[in-house]
This record gives C-alpha cells, structure tokens and sequence, in this order.
C-alpha cells in the first residue's frame, strides 16, 4: 500500500481521536448557544419589554407642548413645576423628566434630569422627546400629514440592481455578510489549529526521535505531505461540522436578535471561493508550520514563533468594523492579495462588497505560489535541520543551507 | 557483495570536522562494531548511511547502489535516543511502523507475536507506550527495527536501559540475525558486548579512523609481549622476562623483544615448574579503547 496513504490514514485517525479536537469541534456550537443564551439573559433582565413604557415627566414653561404625549415607548407626563417633577422622579412615579423652559423657541435649550447615571443619553429616548416637540411646534401651522413626514422623514428602501439593470439576487443586506464573518472566524480558528497540531505532532516526532525511525522508512516528503493532508481534511470536517450546526443555530440567534438574521444569504461563488481559500490557506499554514517546525529547538518555541502569522491571521477581523464602513479600501486590497491575511480577508470582502475578478484571480494565483514555493522550501529546510537538535539555526545558516542544497 | 561500502566520507557542521576520510565496509552475516568517545562522528556516520544528511564528499553504497527510498524498506534502523507515540499501544505502533517498512497486516501481527515472546513483552502488547517504563520502550523500538526482516541493520546502543535478561534477549537475537545473513551495524559504548558480539570493529576518533579490522587482529595488534603464569612454586628470575608483577593470583611475565612466549614456556617446563596456567597477554577492548582515545584526549 502506498506509504503516503498509511501516514495519511494514520494521522488523520489520531487527529480526529484527540481529545482536544473533539472538544474545540463540539464546544464552539456549545459556545455559540451559550452566547445566544446570555444574550436572551440579558436582554431580558435590562431591557424593558416592547409593550413597556417609560414614564418621562415634563415641565412646559412655554405652554403649547401638550398633544402626541403618548410616544410608543415612552409616554410625557405632564409636571407643573421642577419642584413637583423632581418629587416625581425621586419617589419612583418617572424615570426622568425634561424642562422646556420659556426661551426655548429662541434658544432651543432643553434640560433634562435623571437619576440614572450615563454616559450619553438614551438615543431612543431622545429620538421620541424630539419627536413630541416636533409635533408640537407644528400642530398650529401644518397639516398632520406633513408633520408626520417631518418628524420621520423617509421609510428607507434600498434595492440593489445588476449590471444590466435588473434586480440583483444578492441585495447585499446585513443577512449577506453573517455567513461570510461566521466563516472567517471558523476559518481563522481551523487555520490556527491545523498549524498548532502540526508543530505538536512534529515537535513530539522530533524529540522523541521518532522521525529518524520514520525518515529510516518513507522520505521527508511523503511523511510531510501526509501529515498536512490528514490535519487538512480533519480541519476540513472541524469546520464543516461547525457548517452544519450553523442553520439551527443562525435559526435560533434570529429570534433572539430581533429577526434580522433571517434576511441570511450567501455571496454568490462563497462556497466555491470558501473551499479554495480553506484549501490554500491550509496548506500554506501548514508549510510554514513545518518549517517552523524543522528549524525550532522545541515545540514550544515553534508555537511562540508561529504566533507571528497566527496573529497576521486575526489581522482582517480585527478591522472587521471599518471593512463595513469602507469596503472600497485600498488596504482590503492589499490584505486581500497578501498570502497569509487573503483567506480571511477574502471572505470577509465577499460579505461586504463585490471584489474584482481580477483581485479574486490575483489572490489566489499569489496564494497557490506560495503553498508550491513553501513546499518546495519546507522540504528543504526540514531535511537541513531537523536533525538539529536543541539548537535553532540563524537565518544567515538556512539561506547558506537553501544556497547550497 | 558488501552490503554497506562507504569510501572517503567528509562532512563538517560550520567550522567543526563531524567525519574525515572515512571508509569502511560491513558484509551479509557479519556484526561490525562502530565505537568511539562520544562526538567521535557515529552518529553522523549512521545519518549519513540512512541518507538523512548528504556527506561534504565521499561515497556511500548500500546493497551496491546509492541510498534511495526503495531499498528502505531493507533496512532497520534502531536510533540512540528512543520515542514512542504515547498514546498509542505497543501493538498499533509496532504494526504502524511495520506497514510503512511494507509489511502486511497478518504477517507483522505473527512476526510481532514472535518478536514480544521472544523479549518477554507478549503480557504488554495492549499496553499504552505512556504506560511504559522506559526498558520496555527501548524493547518496542527494537522489536520494530526488526520486524521486517531487514538484510541490513544499525543499532545504535541497544542495550542501554536494558535490566540483564532483556539484554541477553536482544543479544541472542542480534546474534540470530547475523547467523541469518543480516549485515548489522552495533554501534555502543560498552565494549564487552562489541567482544562478545561483533565480528569487526571500526573504531573512530574526531571522525577519522583510528582502528579497523576483525577482534582477533586488534588484539594480537595490541597484545603486550607478556604471559600471564599461575603456579604454586616462585618463579625467581628467567632468562628474557625484563619484568614481571602479581596480577589476581597469578603473575605476569614482561618479555624483551626477542623472546617469545614459546621460549618462556619451553624454559619453564624445562624447569620443572608445576603450571597451572600459561595465557598470552590479550588487552581487552576496553584497554585498547582507552589506550587510543585516552592518550590523544591527554
């Protein structure tokens, strides 16, 4: 039987029966129902019910606020002095109350008093407050009809259409990038632990000296390729078990997150691109992985120096938030081409905008390059050094090495 | 045939010389011991053989060819320092190792069975590698050098840790393997199993050759013009002893360079001196050892 295909079965076997893979592989759906549990908890406990109104007191010193009192959530309570709304507020009756004093035409001053300590007022509570005035300082002069519009300007619709005009299928709404995020995320933490259980499993191979034994009988390349196939594919079935529970999942965040979620759609190409880049990025992960692992004086210190990368990894979540707001950035370009962030910066991208073809071709081309020049490297380097024990090689010893193999 | 030739191997690791115009050749059906001080180059020697490391310049031959991934699974290899994959049982990883040396399931089950009987490990074979001590660990990894029935085999200290029955287990099939036809390479720091073991010895000093041949050669190479005598009767002076001092019972006789041991004993018998005893001077392996080694290290 072809020895690649004994090491293959064999490391995959022995990564899907380790303890910590099994328990990462169950505890990030566990984890991720616990999220939306404490969620619920919290929501629940803090926010007040939609039925729920809040009392707002308030002391009109200009006389003509009194109508549209009742606000959804909130309802004004009328107060004929600070004196009384105070007494209101201290003793339970209000949450809060405001003053609109007499100068508040001219001025535009409104004080408001609360007990609650807080760093920016309620945007809701304000928003409403500013609706009650607003209707009141028109009701005189304006038809209702206008007033309504002035107090909620436009109902926003946002249609998206294709290059020929036509409605597109993907309109692009907060649905299309769930997916995609949940995806990068799943992808960064596969990534990152294929890594890791290639430097272990090589770390304990090389102290024990157990890969003179196997080096005695298959080469450098077979036991390499074999192993970093076996951790691809149990990767591979981590993140697709991830995939699996991610509807029922997605399914029960919606109607703990407002229902939002249910809009979820995917990218077009997601899928394909989402299993090319895990492709990609694993094995480039995994060769440099390797070569850590040929050139390190331990594992330890080979997992202290693959931080470097894992961190560069994480590198296009992090700035998540501002991908949002400017997708069009030359900076997601250049993250999206460089090998190690373009993984999960493409997929990140895939949610939030349309990336060029180019870009898409570009990335990978880059990506697949590297994965052959780095075996090419890896191979090299391992077969210097992994008999170097105890002592790391400096960079001017492995470019000689490279020079001269 | 020889089933090992290597001819005028150099390597060095930046400015320090690892083997320096080594050659040497190790036939089918015989043991060639490989000793040295520690850091004498064996160990580079052996990486070099196995092909993990490319030698500066020289030339090694295995079955007649240049090292390549066919003729690995004809070779066993038993590293110094020993590791098992600690999770798994001594029987999973001895047939994991074997399938990759091309073995078949059956087969290495049988050849296993055998080779744990043998060593008295059968009782553990079910056993977790974590759970064992280290003597047996060792016992694993030999019985995995072997089981395959490799035509050339390098040991590289297979006796250390080994209690004295288990040693004498992996003696007698080391032995069984030469008188097979295997070509073995024992490379150890303990000289008596060399003197007990081995056919030839190569012995290597900073990675140059510092003795080479068969036991039987070294020693008479080394032996000292001197007779070891016991009797019961003084012996006073004789003709051609230059010296003589007690050793253990006995006394051994310093002879000048044109006296022969046969002219000694032919004077004694003349004599009529009652010998118990009459053995040529043979220095150990040890002597020889410390002899070469200790008085370039001095």
């Amino acid at each position: 039987m072809n020895k690649t295909y004994l090491i293959f079965k064999h490391e995959f076997v022995q990564a899907i029966k380790k303890p910590g893979f099994i328990v990462l592989t169950f505890i990030v759906p566990v984890l991720a129902l616990l999220a939306i549990g404490v969620y619920e908890l919290v929501t629940t406990l803090t926010e007040p019910s939609a039925k729920e109104t809040t009392l707002v007191g308030y002391v009109d010193e200009v006389g003509i606020f009194n109508d549209q009192t009742d606000q959804g959530l909130i309802q004004l309570v009328p107060f004929v002095s600070r004196q009384e709304a105070t007494q209101a507020l201290v003793g339970g009756e209000i949450s809060e109350y405001i003053i609109i004093p007499s100068n508040y035409v001219s001025s535009g001053t409104v004080q408001r008093f609360t007990l609650a300590k807080e760093l920016i007022a309620p945007p809701i509570t304000i928003h409403l407050i500013e609706s009650f005035l607003r209707w009141n300082l028109l009701k005189e002069d304006v038809p209702t009809e206008i007033i309504a519009s002035v107090v909620t300007p436009m109902n926003l619709e946002v249609t998206r259409l294709d290059e020929n005009g036509d409605i597109a299928q993907e309109q692009g709404s907060i649905g299309n990038i769930i997916i995609p995020a949940i995806f990068s995320l799943l992808l960064s933490f596969a990534l990152m632990v294929g890594a890791n259980s290639l430097i272990s499993g090589l770390g304990e191979e090389r102290e024990s000296r157990l890969i003179e034994v196997l080096f005695s009988s298959v080469s450098i390349r077979q036991l390499l390729i074999a192993k970093v196939l076996a951790l691809g594919l149990a990767g591979l079935l981590q993140v697709l078990l991830w995939l699996i529970s991610a509807p029922f999942l997605l399914d029960l965040a919606s109607s703990s997150f407002g229902g939002f979620l249910r809009d979820v759609q995917l990218p077009g190409n997601f899928i394909l691109l989402g299993i090319i880049y895990f492709i990609l990025g694993y094995l480039l992960f995994a060769l440099l992985s390797v070569t850590l692992g040929g050139i390190s004086s331990n594992t330890s210190e080979a997992q202290n120096l693959s931080m470097f990368y894992i961190m560069m990894l994480f590198v296009p979540l992090w700035f998540f938030g501002v991908t949002i707001n400017f997708p069009d950035s030359p900076i997601w370009v250049v993250l999206s081409i460089f090998p190690i962030t373009a993984p999960v910066q493409t997929m990140v991208r895939l949610g939030v905008s349309d990336i060029p073809a180019w870009q898409i071709v570009t990335s990978i081309g880059v990506l697949v390059l590297s994965v052959v020049v780095g075996l090419s490297l890896s191979v090299r380097i391992f077969r210097m050094f992994m008999l170097m024990y105890g002592k790391r090689p400096t960079v001017k010893e492995i470019a000689r090495g490279l020079k001269s193999s | 045939m020889s089933t090992v030739e290597v001819n005028h191997l150099y390597k060095s690791y930046a400015d320090v010389t690892a083997v320096s115009d080594l050659s040497f050749t190790v036939h089918p059906g015989e043991i060639l011991g490989l000793i040295g001080p520690n850091g004498a180059g064996k160990s580079s020697t052996i990486k070099i053989i196995l092909d993990f490391m490319k030698p500066d310049s020289g030339e090694v031959k295995i079955f007649g060819q240049p090292m390549n991934e066919a003729l690995k699974d004809q070779i066993g290899y038993l590293p110094e320092e020993r590791g098992l994959y600690k999770r798994l049982t001594a029987i999973e990883l001895i047939l994991y190792l074997a399938s990759l040396k091309g073995m078949d399931k059956t087969t290495a089950i049988e050849k296993a069975d055998e080779l744990l009987k043998q060593t008295g490990m059968l009782e553990y074979k079910n056993k977790k590698n974590k759970e064992m001590s280290k003597g047996m660990g060792q016992l694993i990894q030999f019985i995995i050098t072997v089981i395959h029935d490799p035509d050339l085999i390098i040991l590289d200290e297979p006796f250390s840790g080994l209690d004295p029955v288990r040693t004498e287990a992996v003696q007698k099939i080391i032995s069984n393997l030469r008188d097979e036809g295997k070509a073995i390479i024992l490379s150890t720091h303990q000289m008596n199993k060399v003197e007990e073991l081995c056919d030839r010895l190569l012995m290597i000093h900073k990675g140059r050759t510092v003795l080479y041949g068969s036991l039987l050669e070294t020693r008479s190479k080394f032996r000292r013009n001197s007779v070891q005598v016991t009797t019961d009767v003084e012996l006073g002076e004789l003709p051609g002893v230059i010296d003589s001092k007690p050793n253990n019972g006995s006394v051994e006789l310093v002879l000048s360079p044109e006296t022969s041991p046969q002219v000694l004993l032919d004077q004694l018998r003349d004599r009529g001196v009652p010998i118990h005893r009459f053995e040529i001077t043979t220095p150990s392996l040890n002597e020889i050892f410390l002899n070469l080694v200790g008085a370039d290290n001095e």
